[in-house]
């Protein structure tokens, strides 16, 4: 078959004229086949812009991804080979719905170094600790209930929440964490006008996006408006062991049993590709997360919870934390001198103790989302405030990561972005725009899981 | 089907440009119905590597399939020409016209063709001359609404529609966030439609206009790359004199800009039938949801087989 382009064209006036087949096509036969919940998942713009952040002239401060590199992994490829050699009939095999028991043991053990005290027996192990939100969310929403989480909260979170239907109701946050005042407020009103709140989800470690961590005070004021008005807390740790500057502090799960339902993950003191999480929920919530993981999943991966456990068996996993954070430590570090010695007036950030992000809030009438596509030209990029909030907030804000660069990429970063924000504060002034800031709805607007 | 004249086919995609996303789709998708052709193909992105892996193919044709920046502005196939290697597509100075639409859109109007009021301003002619008095001048020259666009993007990004004086100064500030140049143009209101001219033998071709229907009504980043958000009608449902004006629009200004092998002309039809042009395109998207793969297929022919025989095509003009 040759292509003829002629052998549909016609003469008419002169001008070759198609006689062509009629179509009439919205590219997706599906299109009005999709369920309410799929509303609103589509192409982003903005996300689109960070396709250029795993290029290398680019620094990226968007993702979220941890460094790895200094893993062992020539003494991890023996170990796994030998638990192939070994294992690899029980490694290989379908496994149990709640999580291997062995695998449940090690969990217990690394949870005890934030003085969360559990049994194997309430742990669900899940598909990343992401898994364990998507499965707490799909037991206790139901369309049109309502998930308080901070303001702004994890971008990652807030697509779950989207996905089961449910409002998110932000409540503010200051230096200290969570506002307990706002908190009680938003949950007495909503309450009031009859609407189902069924937990706040809450990151009181390194928050992601603002890396700021609730005070111990601020834990013992939350858990006691969740007593006073018996709310379930979700608490999300992946960042908690991973201090910078002081020993941990007690998780929420520490101090209350009952009220709290703590999500872990290995994806920060190990590594994100295993994709092993978990759940420790009180044993009603456990059977039912156990069954709808069989439901989800059959089980959680199995060879994933081999080799891991086989990580922390053979390895000083606590030494390799040490590690990460000194490594973490001085790109904290660098973040925070570049920060200093690039960002224009009017610009301030959080100082974050630990975890992977800093929470930047702009110069008056700066939008963050409108300013990417110029940061992009100087091979520049960070993640939007916007992305962290349901209700179209945080223009202002962007989130910068500095879990993935080095030291001397996230100073040059920073060089750059501050050239973007004064390029783009001298045309706000030619321009005289106002400072209202603008809402920006995108659900989509977060950078993939790979995006450096 | 003789393809043993030229060696492996380098699709290349990706690159540094703010459509990065949008040519690596475009770049799969070709590359994809090239070996559906059973032809050899390589995929590249524009990196440091490009010239060396090119130097270590034997008779390699390339295809850039690259949206923005460099692989549209001809700084790519300035290279390829340095390099001597083949490809498909304008060359670079046509493609330096055509994408800047501040170059394009006067040589078009230059020429006969029916285009939008424009003005074209760079940023620092706001600060030096007072942004005040520039918007009310625009506003006088143009008229609301107006379109607002970089001078050099491409998928709608950075684009907006403005209905007032007071809505300029954000409009320009986002088209300058991708580029140090902005161009104004009136809003022209009728029937979106895509022409899409191919030139195989020295002679440009139009094939059947397709007609856009946006849900939202804006065909915006999101219409333009999300399946189901927006209505693709082949033919065009316009009248048979006004598909005729659109072929001869599109043709007339693919030629006009010099351009090559494959271009996408984009026009408004207004309600009493004059089609406006508003770009031409000289790398057009090749994405699943593009309108170059939909005006083949309605044209009754095979996307893989066009993409083949334009890369003969660039092959027979290297050899001949």
């Amino acid at each position: 078959m040759e292509f003829h382009p002629r052998r549909w064209v016609r003469q008419a006036g002169g001008v070759s004229l198609p006689e062509p087949s009629r179509r009439d096509t919205r590219l997706d036969s599906y299109v009005d086949a999709y369920a309410e919940r799929t509303h609103g998942l589509q192409v982003s713009a903005v996300r689109a812009l960070f396709a250029v952040a795993n290029r290398p002239e680019v620094v990226s401060l968007a993702g979220g991804m941890p460094n790895i590199t200094d893993l062992p992994r020539e003494a991890l490829a023996k170990a796994v080979d030998r638990l192939i050699t070994d294992r690899g009939t029980q490694a290989m095999q379908y496994g149990s719905g709640q999580g291997e028991p062995f695998m449940r043991d090690r969990i217990v053990e690394v949870m005890a170094e934030e003085d969360v005290h559990a049994h194997a027996d309430d742990v669900v192990v899940t598909c990343g600790s992401q898994q364990a939100l998507d499965l707490v969310t799909r037991v206790f929403c139901d369309p049109g209930d309502v998930v308080l989480a901070e303001g702004p909260s994890y971008v990652g979170a807030l697509g779950t929440f989207h996905a089961y239907q449910c409002e998110v109701v932000h409540i503010g946050m200051d230096d200290e964490g969570i506002d307990p005042v706002a908190l009680r407020v938003a949950l007495v009103s909503l309450r009031a006008a009859g609407r189902r709140v069924k937990f706040l989800y809450t990151i009181p470690n390194f928050q992601n996006p603002t890396g700021v961590t609730q005070t111990l005070r601020r834990r013992h004021e939350v858990i006691a408006i969740a007593r006073e008005y018996d709310l379930l807390i979700v608490e999300d740790n992946p960042y908690g062991l991973l201090t910078l500057d002081a020993e941990p502090l007690p998780a929420l799960r520490s101090l209350d049993a009952d009220h709290v339902l703590y999500l872990g993950s290995f994806s920060k003191i190990f590594a994100p590709g295993f994709r092993v999480g978990w759940a420790l929920a009180p044993h009603a919530v456990r059977e039912k997360l156990v069954l709808t993981q069989e439901a989800a999943t059959l089980c959680p991966p199995v060879f994933s919870q081999f080799a891991i456990a086989t990580y922390l068996d053979e390895f000083d996993w606590r030494a390799q934390i040490d590690v990460f954070r000194g490594m973490y430590r001085e790109r904290r570090d660098a973040m925070m001198s570049g920060l200093t010695q690039h960002m224009p007036e009017g610009t301030t950030w959080t100082h974050p103790t630990g975890g992977f992000f800093v929470w930047v809030t702009l110069p008056e009438g700066l939008d963050s989302q409108a300013m990417l596509p110029r940061a992009v030209n100087a091979r520049v990029a960070y993640t939007t405030g916007t992305a962290f909030y349901a209700d179209g907030l945080g223009s202002r804000n962007m989130r910068l990561s500095f879990c993935f660069p080095t030291p001397e990429r996230i100073l040059e970063g920073t060089r750059r972005l501050g050239e973007v924000m004064e390029q783009e504060l001298q045309l706000h002034r030619t321009f005289g725009l106002g400072s209202e800031p603008l809402r920006h709805h995108d659900l989509t607007a977060g950078p993939a899981p790979d995006i450096s | 089907m003789n393809s043993s004249s030229h060696g492996p086919i380098v699709v290349l995609a990706g690159g540094l440009s703010h459509e990065r996303e949008v040519s690596l789709r475009s770049g799969r998708r070709v590359a994809q119905a090239l070996r559906d052709q059973g032809r050899e193909v390589v995929e590249s992105d524009v990196n440091p590597g490009l010239i060396d892996l090119l130097g270590s193919l034997e008779r390699p044709v390339a295809f850039p399939v690259l949206h923005g920046g460099v692989g549209e502005d001809g700084g790519l196939q300035q290279v390829l020409t340095l390099l001597g290697v083949p490809y498909v597509g304008s060359e670079p100075a046509a493609c330096r016209r055509s994408f800047n639409k501040a170059v394009a859109g006067p040589l078009a109007a230059q020429a006969g063709l029916a285009r939008p009021r424009q003005a074209a301003l760079p940023h620092d002619m706001f600060r030096e001359l007072g942004a005040a008095h520039l918007v009310q001048a625009l506003g006088d020259r143009i008229g609301y609404p107006m379109m607002v666009k970089p001078a050099r993007s491409g998928s709608a990004l950075g684009c907006s529609r403005v209905d007032t004086a007071e809505a300029v100064p954000s409009a320009m500030v986002g088209a300058y966030a991708y580029g140090d140049l902005a161009v104004v143009e009136e809003f022209v209101e009728g029937t979106e439609v895509a022409v899409t001219v191919v030139e195989l033998d020295g002679r440009p071709e139009p094939l059947p206009a397709v007609e856009i229907r946006p849900n939202s009504g804006i065909y915006d980043y999101t219409a333009r790359y999300t399946a189901g958000e927006t209505r693709f009608i082949t033919p065009a449902e316009v009248p048979d004199e006004v598909a005729a004006a659109c072929a001869a629009l599109a043709v007339a200004a693919h030629t006009v800009l010099g351009l090559r092998d494959l271009s996408r002309a984009d026009i408004i039809v207004r309600p009493d039938g004059t089609p406006v042009l508003i770009e031409t395109n000289s790398a057009p998207g090749m994405t699943e949801t593009s309108l170059v793969p939909l005006a083949v297929e309605a044209a009754g022919d095979d996307f893989g087989l066009l993409c083949a025989r334009l890369v003969d095509n660039a092959w027979a003009r290297h050899a001949g």
